[in-house]
């Protein structure tokens, strides 16, 4: 019984985790490039929902068949959201490449105060029902007891994600551009790489990548409102910070660790804390690794 | 294809067809699309459609026609900056070009005088004009404190602080809570509430003295939110989410005050506490351990190399800017009477930041300005109601793009070496 109970909790976590993990590939990697705490990766993810709701609404209510509604809500949410993404970076961010460091931090705020106040009017203040896009699979019925067809969703997509954008990373012409960028700016700018589209590129992997996992988390909980992505943001850059921001596995790592200690802490000690224990695991770890779990500890130089 | 007359090109326009065009793309299933789905039904509301193309349309050919008009365009955005007052007012802090031999002086004290003594006689008459915007003054006074208080974080010291509100909640909460069990009063509590912060700014520093930059400032972020957790959960102290009510306001000798005298009241103690927060920042800048904080600012190794002790300097930096929203923190808890964690969420903390980079970082005067800008311009955007917020994170970036260094940027002292002569 006892090892049940763990059991679930170790589940709930590596779900929970997979999702921080997603959008915090997105911090991370829009760190890496441009060195910006994206403030308005948050709202992005709660685009995609918001977006992957209404299309989802309109084609049931134009009569589509369970799968389409499900693959067409998904792609309109990573179209729509990476073209979020894509704006805001031309708009909010790419003027102020030059500025001082936290001007573009400031720009980021604003732009998700703005974001959210967009969708509050556009939309509604009130919570909004999700529909349960991912269904019960049936081959999955003898298991579910283990973990739910929801979760399970979570988990297989996570994983097929993070393989795909490792691909990508490492192996495309585009994706050795942003690790070039990444790693000296003006250098890749020097050998001919286009620094403006490999940062939109960022942005929009990034944004894609936020959509998918607001999809999923939106269908999970089975409610959104406009005041989601602020939580989630925060939650996946303290991720992102936890495996060492700019690292990619580190921000998987840090998404799992921090959604497992989440869980249990819940599970164990109390639920009313659970957002304390995340930060506290943060301070703790960054006190005996400051640079996190998968960062490069950089020498200082004067 | 210079005609001397203002016509925008074929591809200007072209190009900002291009440009509603994606915006309409973009915007198109958040407002256009309203779903109902209780009740299965979707509006569309083509009308928003058509305005998001036009308004973006204009917009994109407006700003397309002023960077192709370098010049003009210049003039426009400066007009932002070159306002005489905010000429003058610049002058005033410090002058803004180098004098023949590199080194940056301060202008006349003299002006300075007089301009501060008006402004504190302005600032004296002012309750006089109506209890509304008494009320609102003071909030943004507040945040004039809170401001100066983080700009010692962040502006003198460098350190990136997310969690400055927590400090705040510490001094509200302090007042509150021991009022409510010990009827401590204001005056007690005030000095209470700046220690306690103190010893919070100190608590804070000391895990963090060997984090730099964002991994410092996702800390202090998750600082806090732990703080305001805890204010949620732990009810027997705070009464968690409901929060603790009926917080007396400040005492004056004993004497009863109507409610108006009672605003005007704190707000003369908010003067006088932004007063006091100019004038110990100002003093700050100057002394030995404003000069050890920019040192660490521009180069902790150098600086330590130059023998300031950097684990002594953080945590000063953090105490003396904690120490201030601890005060602030009182008054806010006797201003509104009532306080609940809902009131120190990050957003505070963002806002109080914003104030900072906005005015300007490191300059006392910008702080200043940028409270008043960011406090009051949400207060008087509620004539348009709902879009109050939208335009203000709006205003935040386009504020951002035209003036990133902030609107009173602080001249750093530079000495220029003469490259012809010695090398």
């Amino acid at each position: 019984m006892e090892l049940e109970y763990f059991f679930e909790l170790f589940l709930g976590g590596l779900v929970k985790g997979s999702i921080y993990a997603l959008i915090a590939l997105g911090y991370t990697m829009v760190y890496g490039v441009v060195e910006l705490i994206n403030f308005a990766h948050g709202e992005i993810y709660m685009l995609g929902a918001y977006t992957a709701l209404i299309v989802a609404s309109v084609l049931t209510v134009l009569g589509f068949p369970q799968l389409a509604i499900v693959v067409m809500a998904g792609l309109a949410a990573i179209i729509w959201a990476s073209a979020y993404g894509y704006t805001v970076e031309k708009v909010a961010y790419k003027p102020l490449r030059k500025a001082p460091r936290l001007s573009p931090l400031i720009s980021a705020i604003g732009m998700s105060i703005f974001l959210q106040n967009y969708v509050l009017l556009a939309q509604t203040d009130k919570f909004l029902p999700f529909p349960e896009l991912i269904p019960e699979f049936e081959f999955w019925e003898p298991y579910s007891h283990i973990i739910g067809s929801p979760s399970l969703m979570i988990l297989v997509s996570t994983v097929i994600i993070m393989m795909l954008l490792t691909y990508i990373i490492k192996y495309t012409t585009m994706g050795k551009a942003m690790r070039a960028t990444a790693q000296d700016r003006t250098m890749a700018m020097l050998v001919g790489i286009s620094v403006n589209k490999v940062i939109s590129f960022t942005f929009v992997i990034g944004s894609s990548l936020a959509a998918v996992g607001g999809v999923l988390v939106a269908s999970q909980m089975g409610q959104i409102n406009f005041y989601i992505g602020f939580m989630a943001g925060i939650k996946a850059f303290t991720a992102a910070v936890l495996g060492g921001i700019g690292s990619i596995p580190g921000a998987v790592l840090g998404g799992l660790v921090l959604g497992m200690t989440e869980s249990l802490a819940t599970g164990y000690i109390s639920s009313d804390y659970e957002d304390v224990f995340a930060f506290a695991l943060l301070v703790l770890i960054l006190i005996f690794r400051p640079a996190g779990l998968l960062g490069r500890n950089t020498t200082q130089k004067v | 294809m210079d005609t001397g007359i203002p016509m925008f090109k074929l591809s200007e326009i072209k190009k900002s067809l291009v440009v509603a065009l994606w915006f309409i793309f973009l915007t198109f299933p958040i407002m256009v699309i309203k779903v109902n789905t209780i009740e299965n039904f979707i509006a569309w509301r083509w009308r928003n459609m058509f305005m998001i193309g036009i308004c973006s349309f204009v917009i994109s050919l407006v700003w397309r026609y002023f960077q192709e008009n370098e010049a003009s365009g210049q003039r426009i955005l400066s007009l932002f900056t070159q306002i005489p007052l905010v000429k003058r007012l610049k002058g005033m802090s410090v002058s803004e070009r180098p004098t023949q031999d590199g080194v940056i002086r301060e202008s006349n004290p003299m002006i300075q005088r007089i301009f501060y003594t008006l402004l504190i006689v302005m600032a004296l008459l002012f309750p006089f004009v109506n209890d509304y915007q008494t009320t609102i003054l003071t909030t943004a006074l507040m945040y004039v404190i809170l401001g100066l208080g983080l700009n010692i974080a962040v502006g003198l010291a460098g350190l990136l602080h997310l969690g400055y509100v927590a400090f705040y909640a510490v001094g509200a909460y302090t007042y509150a809570i021991l009022n409510m069990h010990y009827g401590v009063g204001f005056w007690v509590a005030l000095p209470l509430g700046g220690l306690l912060a103190t010893l919070f700014g100190i608590a804070l520093g000391i895990p963090v003295l060997r984090l730099r930059g964002d991994y410092l400032a996702i800390v202090t972020l998750g600082f806090g939110e732990i703080t305001r957790i805890t204010l949620e959960n732990w009810d027997a102290l705070t009464q968690g989410p409901s929060g603790i009510a009926q917080i007396p306001k400040p005492g004056l000798f004993g004497m009863e005050l109507t409610t108006q005298q009672g605003i005007m009241y704190v707000y003369y103690l908010a003067v006088a506490l932004a007063i006091l927060t100019v004038f110990c920042t100002y003093r700050l800048q100057n002394s030995r351990i404003g000069r050890a904080l920019m040192a660490m600012r521009e180069d902790e190794i150098a600086s330590q190399a130059m023998g300031i002790n950097i684990a002594r300097t953080k945590l000063t930096a953090f105490a003396l800017s904690a120490s201030f929203a601890g005060m602030a923190g009182v008054l806010f808890a006797a201003k509104t009477g009532f306080i609940n964690p809902q009131s120190f969420t990050f957003m505070e903390s963002a806002i109080i930041l914003s104030i900072v980079v906005l005015g300007g970082m490191g300059s006392i005067l910008g702080v200043i300005i940028g409270a008043l800008i960011l406090i009051l311009l949400p207060e008087y955007l509620r004539e348009v109601g709902n879009y109050r917020m939208l335009l203000f994170g709006a205003s935040m970036v386009i504020m951002m793009i035209f003036r990133p260094q902030g609107i009173i940027s602080n001249v750093r002292k530079v000495y220029k070496i003469d490259q012809g002569g010695q090398k």
